[in-house]
């Protein structure tokens, strides 16, 4: 039996070396004693005592990196026998390196749980330190903190209170170590009792009030509350002492919020009614009335999700104007008309047939982006006829205000859009179509569709009639024009 | 009458706010005050440092601005027809507060809302001044919320991403149609515009990033956006609910919806049901949310066997669900793929995780699962595992009897 002896009850690099050594030298588990000094050291042991340096061995020792972050964080452990779990363990690791995951290695589960603990209690102590303010020190506040944790982790909290609190003094007292922290240095002294603390802190009475307010007592739920707050930390929390009040008055508190009667309106509110009155009723007498109503367009259940109208874009003096389907994700979200993964190939069209987008009016024959969510994703859905033709009226208003020369119709959509019914977008493609008011049409597929194309070479050959028709529709119109 | 004390207006302005319940400071960027010498950290996960009797932790100072407001929403206890007492803070009143008591590590950081007082920016103004006062006048690194005015300039909002950690916007209720009759001067449409703004402003960063290499845009609230639905002042079905979900985790990437279970109000307006807040209903919305974005479940299959578009109240939503699809089941914990384990009632993804590590060592027995899942009550009558098999439960009739809580538990209590 070799006895090994650390030099306090938290030395992790002393327990770490002499665990090197014993493994290197292949020293089974049952066969070592860990104690510290001033510990009882074990009668039995027949080695003799010995320091981590004194053991001689092999250093060749591989372990997971994940195993040592645990051993720094379980040697914290107020269990005994700690050092010896973990002495097993690391001795199992040498036979078996996956000892870590394998459900039936006992050494294994008692590491993982004694770590859970010391998580836990890391935790809960980042959570219910209360500092109180105890003066001021070279133009620094200087605070205290009593704190009971239940393993020896104060060295294993002090660098988060630094990170956190670094512009101000601070000093934690505990029963086993405590921490300070002066605005350069970290640092640790043995444990301290709790007379040292002082008895309050003038903020605790706004604390306990906010604490008071916060709490809703129609929810109440003291069992999910002590499952994350255990009665053992209340001592040292100044909020806890209302704990049992609060829990007391709020079967009272709810009865008479539900028994209440209803009460009559404050005057305040019939001030405000008119401040709310809106022009609903606007006529629309400008391409910018028509704008604005279509904002708040509810004509049809697609603008339930979409996020917003997506009105046409362009100069009203446009002789040109292009409609496509309606707004995808992109546009749905950018507030513009084909600025999406169609939209860039639709801008990349027009740059080829000759055409500035800034010289057109480009829009859609429906508003709203329609979609069904798909996980983190919204999937286009196309629009239904009823839809389209719901969206009509303010497709009508944009070409009655535009009063273009020339329409460029996308797709089977934009086609229904203009016409109120079905139109096969091949009976129309390839020739010029005269509408009614004297508008000249053409109609060409939507860029989308050529996005979809699987075939290159088609795909190509889509995109190459696709700007042949783009250039048709530039060669219409004067010179300046587009 | 005379300005009332600080304390005073932090009773009737915390109280104000314990209605909302998105109370969660984590998923921000890493942030110390090593370099700063001020005070404050964020390191990814948050920390609850108090539980309220509610058993809703508090880890944010949340507090409204002011409880005046010009608005007249139904649910709300501040709404402008309420007689409840007003009170307001002052931008630095706010600032020495969140410090005070994060100082003191009562709190990891500052939850601030507001009524609409004004005008949208002028609220908004306020709201961000509070916000830049703390980052830049005083080095604070602690977590930073601010609940977006909807209807306040996208410049506003803009300016509020680079101070805060997170940004977040109420959509309230779940269908345009409520929102109208609840809530006259609110607009989904508004609402849901403001979110997508938010959407653009994080992801314009997300490709400047990219496109600079190293040099770093400021960021853009790093703990995302989130929102509310209160729960029960209206008549959705949870079906309602979990769609609008859908459409706007799809639409904004929102790290969270909070569904809060209506809560009576004092001075309530007779126009909304006085109940205890349906805490169960609220419940089973996070975990039919909790399906959908972790355990790959799409809301329809939710609600396929649900008719009337409610979840059950007796039963989790995976296990109602799994009753319904049997033949999905068993599965072999030994064979079966992570997505079909996810699907086990009683198994949760960490569950999974270490089913999935544990067996390149062994085959798994009963026995094995045992130590790994919290119970096997749930989910041993849907798994395979080496030496288990559950015969024919599957085929029972009654199997659902099994898991419903006994109804005599309840008597109890009221006794």
């Amino acid at each position: 039996m070799q006895q090994v002896v650390l030099s306090s009850e938290t030395d992790f690099d002393g327990w770490r070396d002499a665990a090197r050594r014993l493994a290197g030298q292949g020293v089974p588990p049952a066969h070592v004693h860990w104690t510290c000094e001033g510990g009882n050291a074990d009668l039995f042991a027949a080695g003799g005592e010995v320091q981590p340096a004194q053991l001689k061995g092999d250093m060749q020792i591989r372990v997971p990196k994940e195993f040592v972050d645990m051993a720094r964080r379980v040697v914290c452990h107020r269990d005994p026998a700690r050092f010896a779990w973990l002495y097993q363990l690391l001795f199992d690791l040498q036979q078996n390196r996956a000892a870590l995951t394998d459900p039936l290695n006992d050494a294994a589960r008692w590491v993982k749980g004694a770590d859970k603990q010391i998580r836990r209690d890391v935790h809960k102590m980042h959570a219910f330190v209360r500092f109180r303010k105890v003066g001021e020190r070279d133009g620094r506040e200087v605070f205290m903190s009593w704190f009971e944790p239940d393993n020896r982790i104060v060295g294993l909290t002090g660098p988060f209170f630094m990170r956190r609190f670094t512009g101000m003094d601070w000093t934690i007292l505990t029963p086993d170590a405590c921490a300070s922290w002066d605005g350069k240095t970290l640092s640790f002294a043995e444990g301290a009792d709790r007379s040292q603390m002082p008895d309050e802190d003038a903020i605790e009475d706004q604390w306990r009030t906010y604490y008071a307010s916060i709490f809703n007592p129609a929810r109440l739920k003291v069992s999910a509350m002590l499952s994350e707050m255990p009665a053992k930390y209340w001592k040292n929390l100044p909020e806890a002492e209302l704990i049992p009040d609060l829990i007391k008055q709020s079967t009272q508190r709810t009865g008479e919020l539900l028994s209440a009667p209803a009460s009559a309106a404050n005057i305040r509110a019939s001030r405000m009614s008119n401040f709310f009155a809106e022009d609903e009723a606007a006529e629309i007498n400008s391409l910018e009335d028509a704008r604005r109503s279509a904002s708040r367009c509810d004509r049809c259940p697609i603008h339930e999700c979409a996020s917003q109208t997506i009105f046409g874009e362009g100069p009203e003096a446009a002789r040109l104007m292009i409609i496509g389907e309606q707004p995808g994700d992109r546009e749905d979200i950018a507030g513009k008309p084909f600025v999406g993964p169609a939209g860039q190939l639709f801008d990349k069209a027009l740059g080829e047939a000759n055409i500035n987008r800034r010289k057109a009016y480009v829009t859609n024959a429906v508003k709203h982006f329609k979609f069904t969510p798909r996980g983190k994703r919204r999937m286009h859905q196309k629009p239904n006829a009823g839809e389209i033709d719901t969206c009509r009226f303010w497709l009508d208003l944009e070409r009655k205000f535009i009063a273009p020369d020339i329409i460029v119709a996308m797709g089977t959509t934009a086609l229904r859009g203009v016409f109120g019914k079905a139109v096969a977008l091949k009976e129309l493609r390839g020739a010029l179509t005269e509408l009614d008011n004297g508008t000249r049409l053409i109609a060409t597929v939507h860029p989308s569709y050529l996005l979809r194309l699987p075939d290159r070479q088609r795909a190509e050959e889509e995109y190459a009639r696709f700007v042949d028709d783009l250039f048709r529709a530039r060669s219409l119109l004067p010179q300046d024009a587009a | 009458m005379g300005k009332r004390s600080l304390i005073d207006r932090l009773a009737i302005l915390a109280d104000a706010a314990k209605y909302d319940a998105s109370c969660a400071s984590s998923g921000s960027a890493k942030r110390n005050s090593l370099s700063t010498n001020g005070i404050g950290s964020t390191e990814g996960m948050g920390i609850c440092h108090a539980y309220a009797p509610d058993g809703r932790c508090i880890s944010l100072l949340k507090i409204l601005m002011t409880n005046f407001c010009i608005y007249d929403c139904k649910y709300c206890i501040s709404r402008v027809s309420s007689n409840v007492e007003r009170a307001r803070f002052s931008v630095d009143e706010i600032v020495q507060l969140t410090l005070d008591f994060y100082k003191r590590n009562y709190i990891e950081g500052l939850f601030l809302s507001s009524g609409i007082i004004r005008s949208s920016n002028y609220t908004m103004e306020q709201m961000v001044e509070v916000a830049r006062k703390l980052r830049v006048e005083h080095q604070f690194g602690g977590y930073i919320h601010l609940k977006s005015i909807p209807e306040a300039d996208p410049a506003l909002i803009e300016q509020a991403g680079l101070h805060a950690d997170r940004l977040s916007i109420n959509i309230e209720l779940p269908r345009e149609a409520s929102l109208k009759s609840y809530a006259p001067e609110k607009s989904g449409a508004v609402i849901r515009s403001a979110m997508a703004n938010v959407r653009n402003g994080i992801e314009s960063r997300q490709t400047d990033r990219k496109e600079r290499g190293k040099a770093r845009p400021p960021r853009f609230i790093p703990g995302g956006q989130s929102t509310q639905m209160i729960v029960g002042a209206d008549t959705s079905s949870d079906k309602d609910i979990i769609t609008t979900s859908a459409t706007l985790y799809s639409g904004y990437k929102l790290r969270r919806v909070y569904y809060s279970a209506f809560s009576p109000i004092q001075d309530s307006s007779g126009d909304l049901p006085l109940i205890k807040p349906p805490l169960m209903r609220e419940h089973r919305l996070y975990q039919a949310d909790w399906l959908m974005r972790f355990y790959g479940f799409e809301k329809d299959e939710i609600f396929e066997a649900r008719g009337d578009g409610m979840l059950d109240l007796d039963l989790d939503p995976k296990l109602a669900w799994a009753l319904e699809r049997r033949e999905r089941f068993p599965v072999d914990v030994n064979r079966a793929s992570r997505e079909e384990l996810l699907r086990v009632p009683g198994f949760g993804a960490k569950s999974v995780a270490k089913i999935l590590a544990a067996r390149r060592h062994t085959r798994l027995r009963l026995s094995h699962i045992a130590r790994i899942v919290r119970s096997l009550k749930i989910c041993r009558d849907f798994i395979e595992a080496a030496d288990w098999h559950p015969a024919r439960t599957l085929d029972l009739a009654g199997l659902r009897e099994k898991f419903v809580p006994q109804p005599q538990q309840l008597q109890l209590q009221l006794l």
